[in-house]
């Protein structure tokens, strides 16, 4: 049997799903959301290159290595933004973030 | 091709469950190890498609560099994780519900489509200026560096302004800690740096304070 793209968007698919439902499940815990973005991110790259591959257009890499800047930076600031948040808090559970809260 | 859809299988199988096993492992530290072993895998699948370089510089950034910055800070923040799961049951039914429907919805539009039709018949075919026999990395480096060159500058410096902006963010000043501070050693004047008294004979002088600072 031939490995078509669905079969790839299909793993893709369920990866995106998997992250969506990790931070339903992890609504309190910041790390465990950002880690479930990145396994969104991971999901997304997963399609580009399927398609860049199908396709054969090499543009779908590309464009997926500009994808792995962006998520390596969010995910740098993120963790920065949760260590100075604990720093300050003494707590990093995503309820007690409403410091902005009118 | 049998081993090609075998290994497809076996990798997508594993980053699933690896998906699965982040989201729902009690310890966080399992949940960054499972995040690398998703990481992974997704590299065997980025290979499968012909994209090496991808995939190595997904085992390189990701495995290398962002899932081992989860393991510091998770290591490093003294949180009660267990508090922190307190309401994992209570937001199950609503997550599986809206997770199931959007898997079920990005799914039957795959089946729908006929799983790719419409896509190359010569699938692989990804080439740039050099042909097929010039490996991937090559072509990439072909196109990445010449008609996306402003966007790989963007990049540049994009991660740079994150790198700026994680050390402003962590960068704390301790007080009362004694730091080298170079501006003011070089403002040093022979005014402010030397000071002149007149000991009277047999008796003492008792320095200004602040002369010497």
């Amino acid at each position: 049997m031939t490995i078509g793209i669905g079969h790839y968007l299909t793993v893709a698919a369920c990866l995106f799903t998997l992250g969506m439902l990790g931070i339903f499940l992890n609504r309190k815990n910041v790390i465990v959301i950002l880690m479930s973005i990145e396994l969104m991110l991971l999901a997304v790259n997963i399609n580009l290159v399927a398609f860049s591959y199908f396709l054969g257009d090499l543009v779908g890499q590309v464009f997926a290595l500009f994808n792995l800047t962006v998520a390596a930076a969010e995910a740098a600031i993120g963790l920065a933004i949760v260590v100075v948040y604990f720093r300050n808090r003494g707590s990093i559970a995503v309820e007690d973030i409403n410091m902005m809260k009118g | 091709m049998a081993l090609t859809a075998g290994f497809f299988y076996l990798f997508a199988a594993l980053s699933v469950a690896a998906g699965v096993m982040v989201i729902v492992a009690k310890n966080p530290v399992h949940a960054v190890l499972f995040l690398i072993l998703a990481f992974f895998n997704a590299a065997g699948l980025f290979i499968l498609l012909g994209a090496e370089f991808l995939a190595m510089i997904l085992v390189i950034v990701y495995v290398g560099a962002v899932a081992v910055l989860f393991l510091f800070v998770v290591m490093m923040l003294d949180v009660d994780f267990a508090e922190l799961r307190a309401g994992f049951i209570k937001n199950a039914p609503i997550g599986l519900i809206v997770g199931g429907i959007v898997l079920a919805e990005l799914i039957l539009l795959f089946v729908g489509r006929g799983f790719g039709v419409g896509v190359a018949q010569h699938p692989g075919a990804a080439v740039a200026e050099l042909g097929r026999e010039a490996s991937n990395t090559q072509q990439l480096g072909l196109i990445l560096y010449t008609r996306y060159v402003y966007f790989f500058e963007v990049a540049g410096l994009v991660l740079l302004v994150a790198m700026v902006g994680s050390i402003v963010l962590t960068l704390q000043h301790k007080v009362g800690v004694r730091r080298q501070s170079i501006a003011k050693q070089v403002a040093r004047t022979p005014a402010t740096g030397v000071e002149i008294v007149k000991v009277p004979s047999g008796g003492s002088v008792i320095p200004a304070a602040g002369a010497r600072s």
